[in-house]
């Protein structure tokens, strides 16, 4: 693979934040046209790695080397200049600039006295995502585009500047399957045209379709580099997680167990008739202590929106919920007080506080509960932290460190402690291992299987068809915003989800 | 219980990239852009109708000559908040462009224009470096040179005893009294800069790196915006607009008076909110800081047309405008936020 000369090399890069050892002599060859995947477990250093190639970070020791010649970048602009790009997990846009200027931003064509040429770069915008098989208006403002959307066009615009490296981290973590196709596609295009790519993700069946060589990276060190055709999946695991075969084939990869058994116990929660305009059309779960409910579907069904109605975070037209036969009034605090938990899909908007310490950020729900007249007792907030932190297994420095250093899992392990410790009676969970390792995705599904198990009923919401169908007692299907199917027992199944999901057309509903 | 016969059929779905509420949400980038417009079109209708002295020339070249000095401070404003920024000193690097006009008038007139322009202008660079480079925060870096403007304005003149007169004469006095067809010359400046400004805005790689910054900074630095460079620009163009205005308005009293421009900040941030520009930064315009300018003129001077209403009530209506466009302009984002 390294006939012509790699085009990207990276050598001996150490790097250190703080003490702490990030990177410890990493290094990694590309050559012309490869798609190269890193992966490992989060703060395993893979994007640490990343910022460090895209200029974002300078290494403490090594060296970058793009087509043979020594690069050092002082900020992103630099390694965008020398033809580094990157698609970063986060989307890096601008949500409230209009899709065609957030494209072209920076390289906008202009005509003369340095003005921009309106209508051809809305020309130039629309006839380059045409290209990607977006069709949006590119007037319109990005933040009114579905996540999807806006990740194919963060991408569009990082490969249709003059790239000769693209760095995906997790590209398809927010992609419909269609989308990811078309994403598989401009990859070939760009392999074709001798761009490297460095793809980052957690979905093992991507890489193998994919990629040609994989750097795995452990605790900051490469522990294997190949061709990814020569390892096998399991062998792949085993290496990200440092643990045997053997260990990885027994605990397969899901952590759930069995159903739990809760058929005839009264549900916990009942919602019937949520609606809202344009989102949510008459839409009913029930869920016992317990018992896992599934939430499937397709992005854009109302899924999430379900979860915000159920914990009061959406004004609804109609509808209503109970806790243990209790109506719930209006809002999310009384929803909270009832005892209904929400894990929100975007843990960084909509969450975690990553300017808090650990212990702040799980205190902060429970702190009505923690305090008496008002006066917050310190030592029951450490009792309940310190439980938390051992009973999630949540890897920190200790209960002060700032959450914004932990890594993706251990962050959204934080956000359901700070949860947990309300002692709610029902936990709703909107993609809680989105975005996180293998590891970090297998403990937090054996927790989920915890938690039911300890009398909590639990809404779950997955894109991930093997989690929602293993980890669900019962799936309810969303589609359009209302509820298609249920599925339980020996229905349940990938295939049955995926066939609900495409056998109700709106045609066949309006006669039923 | 459960609800597989739910009624179903009865959701509009828009059609694949056009997620419902797309046309609604046109509608509320019309108010947020133009609502200040056109609250102002109706105003200048009533108030026509209303009073027979307000429609008349004199009355119209008045509101718009008061109005040119606030406007071309909030010019310089609008660009500092839509990166998400904020200028408190602009009242008191007004004033000390005025004094500092007055003073360097003996040196000529050209001097009496460069002067401010220097000494304002590196406020503003001053700010914006702290801001851009050190980050610290507008809100204290500013409330700061609030204070210091207002200090070295007060050592110039003798603690404020010593006022410096704009002989009548001089260039600079004719440029800030003189007027054609009626309209004073400030005006005509002050147009001409605001569209200049639009143009820099709308136009210019600058003017989008400005909306991307405001927009998300940390998107825009990855996306390779100089967000350093356009942050120090704003508020070096904040200054130097401030002091240009100060100089101007001085020539116009033909002294450089000291009292001037205390609050003025905040009156420059009300026609910028009103005009549609969000506090938050990434959006905000131009056109639209200009109704709000007049806007602010036009409430003043049909205050004054209620013949027995107090003045003083003008802070109150303009204080209850901007409530209202404040709780539009939140509710407008947070319904786009929640769909």
């Amino acid at each position: 693979m390294t006939d012509d000369g790699p085009l990207l090399e990276v050598s001996g890069i150490v790097k250190r934040f703080t003490g702490v050892l990030a990177l410890d002599r990493v290094s990694v060859r590309l050559a012309p046209g490869e798609v190269h995947a890193l992966v490992g477990e989060n703060g395993a250093g893979k994007s640490t790695l990343i910022k460090v190639i895209t200029g974002v970070h300078r290494p403490d020791e090594g060296e970058v080397r793009l087509a043979g010649l020594r690069a050092e970048f002082a900020s992103p602009l630099e390694a965008q200049r020398a033809g580094i790009q990157a698609v970063h997990q986060e989307i890096g846009l601008v949500p409230s600039m209009s899709v065609g200027r957030n494209l072209l931003l920076g390289r906008e064509p202009r005509r003369r006295f340095g003005l921009i040429d309106v209508r051809r770069m809305e020309r130039e915008a629309a006839r380059t995502l045409e290209s990607y098989g977006i069709g949006v208006d590119v007037r319109r403002p990005l933040r009114s585009l579905g996540v999807g959307a806006q990740q194919m066009i963060a991408l569009a615009r990082a490969v249709s500047v003059d790239a000769r490296v693209v760095v995906m981290d997790e590209p398809t973590s927010s992609l419909e399957s269609r989308e990811v196709e078309t994403l598989f596609k401009v990859i070939g295009r760009l392999r074709a045209q001798g761009i490297s790519v460095i793809y980052v993700s957690h979905r093992l069946d991507e890489l193998y379709r994919i990629c040609d060589g994989v750097t795995v990276l452990r605790d900051g060190r490469v522990v294997h580099q190949g061709p990814l055709a020569e390892l096998d999946r399991l062998r792949l695991v085993s290496l990200m997680l440092g643990r045997p075969v053997s260990d990885v084939r027994a605990q397969g990869v899901t952590k759930f167990s069995g159903a739990h058994d809760t058929a005839d116990e009264a549900p916990v929660v009942e919602a019937s008739g949520l609606t809202r305009r344009h989102m949510l059309d008459d839409v009913s779960v029930a869920i016992r202590p317990g018992e896992v409910v599934g939430l499937g579907g397709l992005l854009g069904a109302g899924r999430t929106e379900t979860a915000k109605a159920i914990a009061g975070a959406l004004p609804l037209d109609g509808g209503r919920v109970t806790v243990a036969g209790v109506p719930l009034r209006r809002g999310s605090a009384a929803a909270i007080k009832a005892g209904v938990a929400l894990l929100p899909e975007d843990r960084k908007a909509e969450g975690i506080i990553p300017t808090l310490s650990v212990r702040e950020n799980i205190a902060l729900a429970a702190l009505p509960r923690l305090s008496r007249g008002g006066v917050v007792s310190d030592a029951r907030i450490d009792r309940i932290v310190e439980t938390f932190m051992k009973r999630l297994r949540i890897k920190a420095s200790g209960p002060h460190q700032r959450v914004a250093e932990l890594s993706g899992g251990n962050q959204q392990k934080v956000l359901i402690a700070r949860w947990l410790a309300t002692e709610p009676r029902i936990l709703l969970l909107d993609e809680p291992t989105r975005g996180i390792d293998v590891g970090a995705k297998a403990e937090v599904q054996a927790l989920i299987d915890e938690l039911a198990e300890a009398g909590l009923g639990v809404l779950l919401i997955s894109s991930d068809l093997e989690e929602l169908v293993e980890g669900s007692d019962r799936v309810v299907v969303l589609k359009d915003g209302a509820v298609v199917g249920e599925l339980t027992g020996s229905e349940l199944t990938e295939e049955g989800v995926m066939t609900t999901i495409a056998s109700h057309s709106r045609a066949e509903d309006d006669g039923g | 219980m459960t609800s597989e016969q739910a009624a179903m059929g009865t959701t509009v779905t828009a059609p694949q990239g056009t997620p419902p509420g797309a046309g609604r949400e046109r509608v509320f980038g019309l108010v947020q852009r133009h609502g200040a417009a056109a609250v102002l079109v109706l105003l200048l209708v009533t108030g026509s109708l209303a009073f027979e002295r307000f429609p008349t020339g004199d009355n119209l070249g008045n509101i718009a000559i008061t109005s040119s000095f606030l406007a071309t401070v909030a010019l310089g404003m609008t660009f500092v908040i839509i990166t998400g920024g904020i200028d408190l000193s602009v009242g008191s690097v007004f004033a000390l462009g005025g004094v500092l006009a007055a003073y360097g008038v003996r040196w000529g007139s050209l001097a009496a224009l460069l002067l401010p322009l220097a000494v304002c202008g590196a406020i503003g660079l001053l700010q914006g470096l702290l801001i851009a480079r050190v980050r610290l925060a507008p809100f204290i870096v500013t409330l700061a040179g609030l204070l210091g403007a207002r200090g070295l304005l007060l050592s110039i003149s003798d603690e404020g005893a010593r006022t410096y007169l704009i002989p009548h004469a001089s260039l600079l006095a004719r440029i800030g009294q003189g007027s054609v067809l009626g309209v004073g010359y400030p005006v005509y400046l002050t147009l001409v800069l605001f569209l200049a400004g639009a143009v820099l805005l709308q136009r210019t790689r600058f003017g989008q790196s400005v909306y991307a910054i405001g927009g998300g900074q940390d998107a825009a630095a990855l996306m390779g915006v100089p967000v350093t460079r356009t942050k120090v620009t704003v508020y070096v163009m904040s200054g130097l607009l401030a002091g240009f205005a100060g100089a101007l308005n001085a020539a116009r009293l033909s002294s450089g008076v000291t009292i001037l421009g205390t609050g003025m900040e905040l009156d420059v941030i009300a026609a910028v909110v009103i005009g549609g520009t969000l506090l938050t930064g990434g959006a905000g315009s131009v056109s639209g800081t200009i109704a709000g300018v007049l806007l602010l003129g036009v409430i003043q001077n049909l205050i004054n047309q209620i013949g027995d209403l107090s003045s003083s009530y003008q802070q109150v209506v303009s204080g209850a405008f901007l409530a209202v466009v404040v709780v539009v302009q939140t509710y407008l984002s947070r319904v786009q936020r929640l769909r």
